[in-house]
């Protein structure tokens, strides 16, 4: 008996212990409230976000945008009035759970409005979820085409990305290739692709636009998220010899291991982009190291740099919050904090928090302000407005590239320089 | 075609070495004591945080932060077995194990998160992306390394189970717990050292799974499954066979990813379920760990 008593008391010691440590590393804030905002009954707002699990350093970051939106917010006096209220959940980057999660932010946690996950994988299932209830799905990290193309969608018409359409992240890169003369640009290139709807359409249509432009596929290969080690993979692509690779990647650690393989490999391409992983900022340097990233591309719609007073505000903000510097800032706390913009502007215009009111009023064509800039949607909910910029990592400073000529565009480095 | 092949059967055999490292814990915890360890992938990523402590703040190299590495991760594995395993006894003993382990999983996880946060780490030394060129292939002095350490631990640890009198209690302790007790042997002693070694040697492996690939506290996820797939092809309990096993599934792994990097992830399980049809046992089998 004793012994069966004392094991049942360690585990349930364990998973106490687990419990209070999961607790911990998933509360939300308590934001101050103003004497009249206090009155009213808070805005509630509900978001799946992925604290653990795959995407856990975007998920944070998120949640940090979210939390600086917030803050801003109720520093003002709130919306309406009234203080606005977070309540996250944890989604552990698994599409099921993020589902679950919208399900109950609606119906157990009663909230008046929900915000997006991050990545497209999981936004699409929870903007379903959303549209059952009659929600809107205002997101800052769901621009894939899969996304916006479900039929709960195309019904109900509850899916808004703040962000740009990902199928033309490259576009500017692209275009820049295509415009270089013929003794410059390079003849061939690579796809490795990581199986995500993130990453699939804009390393095809960049595929696509190459190859008409006359530059040779020597590798393009889907390649399965659940892959633990992507060397093999990195290795034949090294052994192509393609003068570019456009790698579709959807966090940093598949970036460093590519980058890592190459380096082993003596393998210089003259340009490597990502679709996402450079844009993480300064947790991707400490991944990567400073001069390891020197050359690195990425397309995105923001970065701590960015010419738009609002985004230097919240740049300000997080400095003081946070730490570090401007180049530091993952930009997916900028699409995070231009939810909450838009979703606020919606919230004003509206006077409340109807979601049938905020859809209609999303898809009225107006034309609202975020971090990024500009913001208008279509009949799907893609940003009609996107901007696209180019970014390329220069001895540790994530410095604007393209498109050229565009403001703050400065000198793209290019063929990159060898590895260190 | 033919040198395609040459370097994914090189990129096996040599990241079979690093999961072998990771694995050789795993199936020695197992074979003595019946416990399968979910912790072991948390367990990997918290000696490669040891290691990149002991890198970036002592600017210890990290092969010499092993010295230090491999008993704190000792002291950590006697921990856990005497607050979470020590209790569990009986004919539950093994299904009980995956919770207490998959509680302590957590607990780690959600430490390393308030300590470490959720960004990406990597370790950084002039081997790791330094290469030797063998036959026209760049040879990743890491990975050479790694397999080189994976064969020494491999033998050690036969060594330790055959050639000492440490290792004929453990063996003795898991065969018959009551007739060891009754030939003075200490079980509680023997169980915690054990378990303490096997999480000790995974120190190593923690060490070169962070050269190798950038980690956060969520990477321990990715790796349980196939570090379990591995032991069971090499037969639960079986160090040499966790060592082939990893070899054997990697190289497999490497070979078809030339062809299909989508069937390359299918033909790692595939190749354990067939394996297993004709040897349930795995390569090796349990039995050999307890052999006297």
């Amino acid at each position: 008996m004793r012994p069966q008593r004392a094991r049942f008391l360690s585990l349930a010691a364990a998973a106490t212990a687990a419990a209070t440590l999961a607790a911990c590393s998933s509360s939300s804030p308590s934001p101050s409230a103003s004497p009249s905002a206090a009155a009213k009954a808070p805005i509630v707002i509900g978001a799946s976000v992925s604290l653990t699990g795959d995407f856990s350093a975007d998920g944070q970051a998120f949640q940090r945008g979210y939390e600086l939106w917030a803050h801003d917010v109720n520093a003002a006096g709130g919306l309406l009035g009234r203080q606005v209220k977070l309540i996250f959940k944890d989604d552990k980057s698994d599409p099921t759970q993020g589902s679950t999660n919208v399900q109950q932010l609606i119906t157990s946690d009663h909230v008046n409005l929900v915000f997006g996950p991050f990545s497209s994988l999981i936004t699409g299932p929870t903007a379903s979820v959303a549209a059952r209830y009659g929600f809107a799905m205002i997101e800052g990290a769901g621009g894939a085409p899969a996304v916006f193309d479900t039929p709960s969608n195309k019904a109900k018409h509850n899916v808004f990305d703040v962000s740009y359409p990902i199928v033309a992240q490259y576009d500017p890169l692209v275009n820049w290739i295509k415009s270089l003369p013929a003794g410059q640009r390079p003849t061939s290139a690579a796809y490795p692709i990581i199986d995500n709807p993130f990453t699939i359409p804009p390393e095809q249509r960049a595929q696509r636009t190459l190859q008409g432009a006359g530059i040779k596929t020597l590798y393009s290969k889907v390649i399965p998220a659940e892959a633990p080690d992507y060397r093999p993979a990195a290795d034949q692509v090294a052994a192509s010899g393609a003068q570019i690779v456009l790698l579709g990647s959807v966090d940093v650690p598949t970036v460093a291991a590519f980058m890592k393989a190459f380096q082993q490999q003596h393998y210089n391409p003259k340009i490597l982009a990502a679709t996402a992983g450079p844009d993480q900022g300064g947790a991707f340097l400490s991944a990567v190291g400073k001069a390891n990233a020197t050359g690195i591309m990425t397309a995105n719609g923001w970065y701590g740099g960015y010419d738009n007073a609002q985004s230097r505000v919240m740049v300000a903000e997080y400095i003081a919050k946070y730490g570090g510097t401007a180049s530091d800032i993952n930009s997916d706390v900028a699409e995070a904090y231009s939810v909450g913009q838009v979703a606020a502007q919606a919230v004003r215009a509206t006077g409340g928090t109807d979601n049938a009111k905020i859809i209609s009023y999303l898809h009225s064509g107006v034309t609202l302000t975020s971090v990024q800039g500009p913001v208008q949607f279509n009949a799907l909910g893609e940003n009609l407005k996107p901007v696209v910029f180019v970014f390329q990592w220069q001895n540790g400073k994530y410095n604007q590239v393209l498109p050229v000529g565009a403001p703050g565009s400065g000198h793209i480095q290019f063929p990159k320089p060898n590895w260190p | 075609m033919g040198r395609e092949l040459y370097r994914a059967v090189a990129d096996g055999i040599l990241g079979g070495g690093v999961y072998a490292l990771m694995a050789v814990g795993l199936t020695l915890i197992f074979g003595v004591l019946d416990i399968i360890n979910i912790a072991q992938g948390i367990l990997v990523v918290l000696a490669a945080y040891l290691s990149s402590v002991l890198s970036v703040h002592l600017h210890l190299d990290l092969f010499v932060g092993l010295l230090v590495t491999i008993p704190v991760m000792f002291i950590i594995g006697v921990a856990i077995q005497w607050l979470f395993m020590r209790r569990l006894r009986g004919r539950e003993r093994t299904s009980m194990s995956l919770l207490a382990s998959y509680a302590v999983m957590i607990i780690i996880e959600g430490i390393l998160y308030l300590g470490f946060g959720p960004d990406y780490v990597a370790l950084n030394a002039w081997y790791i992306n330094s290469t030797v060129r063998v036959f026209g292939f760049y040879l990743p002095y890491i990975y050479l390394f790694g397999f080189g350490l994976a064969v020494l631990l491999v033998v050690g640890l036969y060594f330790m189970l055959y050639r000492t009198k440490f290792g004929r209690s453990l063996r003795a302790t898991m065969q018959d717990q009551v007739a060891a007790r009754l030939i003075g042997i200490d079980v509680n002693r023997v169980a915690a050292l054990a378990f303490g070694i096997g999480v000790a040697v995974t120190a190593v492996g923690g060490m070169v799974f962070g050269a190798t690939n950038a980690f956060n506290p969520n990477s321990g996820y990715d790796l349980i499954s196939r570090l379990l797939a591995i032991i069971i092809l090499g037969g639960l309990g079986s160090i040499g066979g966790a060592l082939a096993a990893a070899v054997f599934m990697t190289t497999v792994e490497a070979v078809v990813n030339i062809w299909s990097p989508t069937w390359s992830v299918v033909v790692f399980y595939a190749a354990l379920v067939i394996v297993l049809t004709f040897r349930p046992n795995g390569l090796f089998g349990r039995r050999a760990v307890r052999a006297q």
